[in-house]
């Protein structure tokens, strides 16, 4: 007998009600359910960063919850994200310093992006690459990730940004 | 891999909680930020029946201070112990030690109970609430109990918590102007489970050190005192030669594991490195104060 459960939560704005398994873990369900197949599944153990996605505003591992631990919660995902443009910036900024190839952990490091550089002021690369400690990119691309989110820091706090 | 099918439950009290361990017979996990618990259920290291989530139980949640002690609820999520203001004053061992916790995102989730009720010898926060002399408030359904970190931590994995018990929350005695604290770890790499790290305490009395808690993590099977090292500061000036024979003394005081990555002498030693670094960045300080 499969077991099931309800969730009700808000995902990029709209209101959702599933029967799902409660072993099911909130990246399997965005993918799985919703066809939000943004949200990526590494690891799966909370190592790699690749399903991190917004819960309540803060940047969450999809793969260490399980979907029923979400109820009432409003979850973010990079579809949302990006099409509410609040991340232009950051998208922009990783297209123009190639800091991505395959684009696997892609999603994931623009959450972790979006997350740190909430806060207003422009962080130091340490703790750029502090924030990104949790993403693992396997195409050796961190020199040009920091690189991104660092011109995004500047640009909005005014600064001239060399192309 | 994927967990095994389980039932889902989520009580709102305490007692809602017991009731719903008795009820699965015991073949209950209770869920808090799950962040250890949830990769144990993909790898099928662990594979209940039930899970218990109790991260909506009010009881279990706060930061307020009560006397001398500030009471710090169990679901108090790493990233607060960054942030919260009474954490900060009252107990920053706890704010020095969060950052070297995992990841930004697993602090936003995981909670100081769940990490020392786990009781892994290589968290930063068991050691920290050794350091701090913090005693554990434990309910079970005949009543509430406080354990000393002293008497928690029992071995591997292994802690006071019978079948069934909740960690309810941490009582830690308050920062007193005369204490001088620091923490520090060696990780490989950020956010890396440390290769040996320290919590240090140390009660002055002038350029004197009247009192020293000194916990280690990744240097034994729990958390550990470093007692004779302890001893060797107690009552004397903090200088050169006293820091010296507390790094001496850690010989007696570490049980560090051996692996192929890190050998326990290896480990011993930067064991000694570390405290050395951390009681010397306090004698300026204790100097400041005298």
């Amino acid at each position: 007998m499969t077991i099931t459960a309800s969730v009700t939560l808000t995902i990029n704005g709209e209101d959702v009600t599933r029967e799902i398994e409660p072993r099911e873990t909130l990246a399997d369900f965005l993918r799985r359910d919703m066809q939000l197949t943004g949200t990526h599944t590494g690891c799966e153990m909370g190592v790699c960063g690749a399903c991190l996605v917004l819960v309540d505003g803060k940047a969450t591992h999809g793969c260490l919850v399980f979907a029923v631990q979400a109820e009432g919660s409003t979850v973010e995902t990079i579809e949302g994200l990006s099409e509410r443009g609040i991340i232009g910036d950051i998208q922009a900024a990783f297209h123009e310093r190639n800091a991505l190839q395959c684009g696997f952990c892609t999603p994931g490091m623009l959450v972790t992006a979006h997350s740190m550089l909430a806060p207003p002021g422009v962080p130091t690369r340490e703790e750029i690459r502090d924030a990104l400690s949790g993403n693992y990119c396997r195409c050796t691309g961190y020199e040009a990730i920091v690189d991104a989110i660092e011109a995004v820091a500047r640009q909005r706090a005014g600064e001239e940004v060399a192309a | 891999m994927k967990a095994r099918a389980f039932r889902y439950v989520r009580p709102a009290t305490i007692a809602e909680a017991f009731d719903a361990f008795a009820e699965a017979g015991g073949e209950a996990s209770y869920l808090a930020g799950g962040h250890s618990l949830a990769p144990a259920l993909a790898l099928r290291l662990q594979a209940p029946d039930v899970l218990i989530d109790i991260a909506h139980i009010g009881a279990l949640r706060g930061i307020v201070l009560d006397g001398d002690s500030l009471r710090i609820g169990a679901l108090t999520r790493h990233a607060e112990a960054l942030t919260d203001p009474h954490i900060a004053a009252h107990a920053p061992l706890l704010r020095m030690a969060a950052p070297h916790v995992a990841h930004p995102a697993i602090r936003n989730r995981g909670t100081l109970g769940g990490s020392v009720a786990l009781a892994d010898p290589a968290a930063e926060f068991p050691a920290v609430m050794l350091a701090m002399g913090a005693e554990m408030e434990i309910a079970g359904p005949d009543g509430h109990r406080r354990v000393p970190a002293e008497a928690f931590f029992l071995d591997l994995y292994q802690t006071a918590l019978e079948p069934g018990e909740l960690l309810v929350a941490f009582h830690v005695p308050i920062a007193r102007p005369s204490h001088r604290w620091a923490f520090d770890e060696f990780a490989r790499r950020r956010g890396d489970y440390a290769v040996i790290g320290a919590g240090v305490m140390l009660d002055m009395d002038g350029p004197t050190v009247a009192e020293a808690r000194i916990a280690f993590l990744s240097a034994a099977a729990t958390p550990v005192r470093a007692r004779q090292a302890e001893s060797c500061l107690a009552g004397r000036l903090l200088d050169a030669g006293a820091i010296a024979d507390a790094q001496q003394a850690l010989a007696g005081d570490l049980d560090p594991p051996d692996d192929e990555q890190t050998p326990a002498a290896m480990r011993l030693h930067l064991g000694r490195v570390l405290l050395g670094r951390l009681l010397g960045g306090l004698i300026d300080n204790a100097a400041v104060a005298a």
